[in-house]
């Protein structure tokens, strides 16, 4: 009841803000030469209220080392309460990664806030790629997204990508733990690392300050990438950038317990020798921690997500998936077109090689017609030839013939008219012989 | 990207009370700062036949002189020329890219006239589409040119919409954000102003020509959004002249009968229209372009490609899937080209060699009936050869004989001579 009575006020205060704003704009109407798309940033405002925001925080580290007093701490709420234990009262044996997702309002702003928890982690005795759920789950958000993002029909995209991973390093004092530098340097790729001193209200400030120069060298030892804040123009805050950053790992307490500090309530922890308050600056990084990861960078830390961890995920699936095996150096030019594309110019290439095969077995294909045609000419002249040739031969045989013949009919016919005349001559002969014998001249 | 989580908000979230202020309640002025560090960009297109004072109108909302000759009737077609402009007011920096359709209703035939909008409005969407396919894109840095805002200007009949008005906001009503405006709208008198909006707005419903409706979803501008919606379509009137009014100059067009005051709202809807456009809903445009036009255009080009969200069963296709069928389906479809040329060829070759052995065999039956028809020529003239020797041969006989009687004769002859000279003798 008294949550919706809250709700309502600021609902009715927003609705006052708003009506003021436009009256202040009136008045800036009348200023000269006014276009009025400076109103643009307001009406970003006033969509991203209605539309609500949502951030997961994932939060790693062995077991005891205060997480869930931290988150409580962070929010200020019993995320983790009687009914919703928080993982360090369940027992785990292996590394199991579990969500809680809470709804929260706050001056008239809606946070689905998701909590990430990874029980188990580093318990173990052998820990040996107690890192493979984490990364498996990161993955599996990405690939979620991916999936969504990549529908034929678009509707409501729900962004359960970890946005930020809180590493716990135990306060021993003296470095980093062989664990803790093999899964920054795992997840550095794949997640916003932001390293945390826990129950830093073991340490001394001389110590805290030696063990923070220590890891730091150790990260960059190491080339692990820890979540970096931008660069901003803005000189102010520039300096606060600086600052922050030489604090860095901070070194945080949590605390479920509020307790009255010289009249003050405060959350800390009650010691024999004092209390250790947490939002104490001099105490821990408590507050630098939350001003940095809520108050001022929870965007940023969204949008490197989305523009750097995503997009190394997305490119490195899809190219995967385009080229199939083939050798990844060949594809490095390919990479700046989306799969489609690629395709079309696969398809495109084939094409010209197709044209080319099939240009070059045309060649082929006429060279072998030629030559078995041009074979074909030559036996056809070949038979040719030796027809002419036997045609002559026979010519000539026939005109030998008919030369001989001719001779012959000469021959012959001279003989005859030879005989002719012997005939006749003989007839006459006889004739006269007859004549002379009938004159009695024979004898 | 402002739009890359359009969440599902507080679902499976159960609500919990917080103890104190955390601090999350500045998450949308970080959001705001991001996006004033980033600059805003917002893309309008003018579409409106020659003469109905586009160029001014823009010069009138945003202040400013945009570039540009005023062009003449004689375009051949309807081309789109946009221009870029970097502005800022305060600490917000825009940049504006104003499309304008040049000489749009100058042609006899103008039933293309639409096309070349239709198709720009697509391109930029399709270059928004291939970046966001890409494997390694930009998106954040994307310079979007996407239509945000198409302002249609009506010519100022006082009658009805052009038939050329209906067709072509029929066309561009689903893949952008329609505002109709009455142009030059000082040629109309009040009364028949509101009988033209009627009309203009009833041939719309009638026509179901879907123009932007102003949001009124946000309880903090439904009213004046709601009020607005009901002014639609806004008759405007652009001047980039000064006038003396009392003491302020102010933009306007002196008639002799009077002065127009751009900036008085009741003379004109210009500050009604400068208002929604651009101090209320320019994100809302925004938004709608992208998680509506754009979606519409990209859903339909995916589908147009073959993707498709289940397969046959139903289930769903992850992302892998999806490209591994495709290229699967690809490859596939290459192979069997492949293959298809091979066959063809094999084929030919096939055919090629029948043709050629049939030639050959011709060739050969050819010469074997030559070769026949010599050898029947050759028998003759062997006939012949012998049917004269034949003759020859009998000649020689008959030679023979007949001079072998001869000789006898000659011999019977001579003996007989010779008896007969012996007896003589005697």
């Amino acid at each position: 009841m008294e949550e919706l009575e809250k709700d309502l006020h600021l609902d009715k205060a927003l609705t006052v803000i708003w009506s003021e704003i436009h009256c202040l704009h009136d008045d800036i109407e009348n200023l000269e030469g006014y276009v009025g798309f400076a109103n643009l940033p307001n009406q970003v405002y006033r969509k991203s209220v209605k539309r609500g925001f949502e951030f997961t925080l994932m939060v790693v580290g062995e077991s005891g080392l205060g997480k869930s007093t931290l988150i409580n701490s962070l929010f200020l709420t019993d995320l983790y309460s009687k009914d919703y234990p928080g993982p360090s009262q369940r027992i785990k044996k292996t590394v199991q990664v579990e969500q809680s997702k809470v709804l929260i309002k706050e001056g008239g702003v809606q946070l689905t806030l998701t909590i990430v928890d990874t029980p188990g982690f580093g318990d173990a005795v052998d820990n040996s790629n107690c890192w493979q759920p984490v990364i498996n789950y990161i993955d599996s958000k990405f690939e979620d997204f991916l999936n969504a993002e990549s529908r034929v029909n678009r509707r409501q995209m729900p962004d359960n990508r970890v946005h930020c991973c809180l590493y716990f390093i135990a306060p021993s004092g003296h470095g980093l733990k062989p664990l803790d530098i093999e899964f920054m340097k795992r997840l550095h790729d794949k997640v916003n690392v932001i390293p945390l001193i826990a129950k830093a209200d073991t340490l001394t400030p001389e110590e805290c300050q030696l063990f923070k120069k220590q890891i730091m060298k150790e990260i960059q030892e190491h080339k692990i990438k820890i979540y970096e804040f931008p660069d901003t123009e803005d000189d102010e805050d520039s300096k606060l950038i600086r600052k922050i950053k030489e604090k860095m790992p901070l070194a945080v307490v949590g605390s479920n317990v509020v307790i009255e500090v010289n009249g003050r309530k405060v959350r800390g922890r009650q010691y024999p020798w004092g209390v250790a308050e947490v939002e104490n600056g001099e105490h821990c990084d408590f507050t630098v921690l939350r001003n940095m990861l809520i108050r001022t960078h929870m965007q940023d830390l969204k949008d490197v997500t989305n523009n750097v961890h995503y997009e190394n995920y997305r490119s490195k699936k899809l190219a995967a998936v385009t080229c199939n095996g083939v050798d990844a150096t060949k594809n490095k030019g390919q990479l700046t077109k989306s799969p489609l594309a690629q395709m079309e110019e696969e398809r495109r290439e084939h094409v010209m090689k197709m044209k080319k095969m099939e240009t070059e077995m045309e060649q082929v294909f006429e060279m072998k017609v030629k030559e078995k045609k041009q074979k074909l000419k030559d036996s056809e002249a070949e038979l040719e030839r030796r027809h002419e040739q036997m045609k002559k031969n026979l010519e000539a045989q026939y005109k030998e013939l008919e030369e001989k013949r001719h001779q012959f009919e000469e021959e012959k016919a001279n003989w005859e008219t030879q005989q002719r005349i012997l005939e006749q001559q003989k007839l006459d002969a006889s004739k006269t012989m007859e004549k002379n014998k009938k004159k009695g001249k024979i004898f | 990207d402002l739009y890359h989580s359009i969440t599902t908000y507080g679902e499976g979230a159960r609500g919990v009370p917080l103890s104190g202020h955390v601090g999350f309640d500045s998450m949308p002025d970080q959001l705001v700062n991001k996006s004033v560090n980033h600059g805003f960009c917002f893309n309008i297109l003018c579409v409106g036949e020659t003469g109905l004072g586009k160029s001014t109108l823009m010069d009138t909302l945003f202040n400013t002189k945009f570039e540009g000759e005023p062009t003449q009737h004689n375009q051949p077609g309807v081309q789109l020329k946009s221009n870029t402009y970097e502005l800022q007011e305060s600490n917000v920096r825009l940049k504006l890219t104003v499309v304008n359709t040049v000489g749009f209703g100058d042609q006899i035939n103008k039933e293309d006239s639409y096309k070349s909008i239709v198709e720009f409005i697509d391109t930029q969407f399709e270059a928004y589409l291939q970046e966001e396919l890409k494997i390694k894109r930009t998106l954040h840095s994307y310079h979007d040119t996407r239509i945000h805002a198409c302002l249609y200007f009506i010519a100022p009949t006082g009658h009805s919409l052009k038939s050329l008005d209906l067709v072509t906001m029929k066309k561009l009503d689903s893949k952008v954000n329609i505002i109709p405006i009455i142009a030059k709208s000082d040629a109309i008198s009040k009364s028949e102003l509101t009988k033209f909006k009627i009309k203009i707005t009833s041939e719309l419903v009638s026509n179901g020509v879907q123009i932007y409706q102003f949001p009124t979803d946000d309880e903090t501008v439904a009213e004046i959004n709601s009020t607005m919606n009901g002014h639609l379509p806004f008759a405007v009137v652009g001047s980039t002249e000064e006038v003396k009014i009392g003491n302020k100059m102010v933009r306007a067009r002196q008639y002799p009968w009077g002065t127009v005051q751009v900036e008085n709202e009741n003379h004109c809807d210009f500050v009604k229209l400068r208002e929604m456009l651009i101090r209320v809903n320019m994100e809302d445009l925004r938004e709608q372009t992208h998680t509506r036009h754009y979606e519409l255009y990209r859903r339909c080009k995916l589908e147009e490609m073959g993707f498709k969200d289940t397969d046959p069963d139903s289930k769903p296709f992850s992302l892998q899937e999806t490209y591994e069928a495709k290229r699967n389906e690809f490859m596939g479809e290459l192979q069997k080209k492949e293959e298809e040329m091979r066959q063809m060829f094999v084929q030919r070759v096939k055919e090629k060699e029948a043709e050629l052995k049939e030639a050959e065999k011709e060739l050969h039956e050819k010469f074997d009936r030559l070769k026949k028809l010599h050898q029947d020529e050759k028998k003759k003239l062997e006939d012949k050869k012998k049917s004269l020797d034949d003759e020859l041969n009998g000649f020689k006989q008959k030679k023979t004989a007949a001079e072998l009687l001869q000789a006898q004769t000659q011999q019977a002859g001579s003996s007989a001579t010779l008896k007969k000279d012996k007896e003589r003798k005697k």
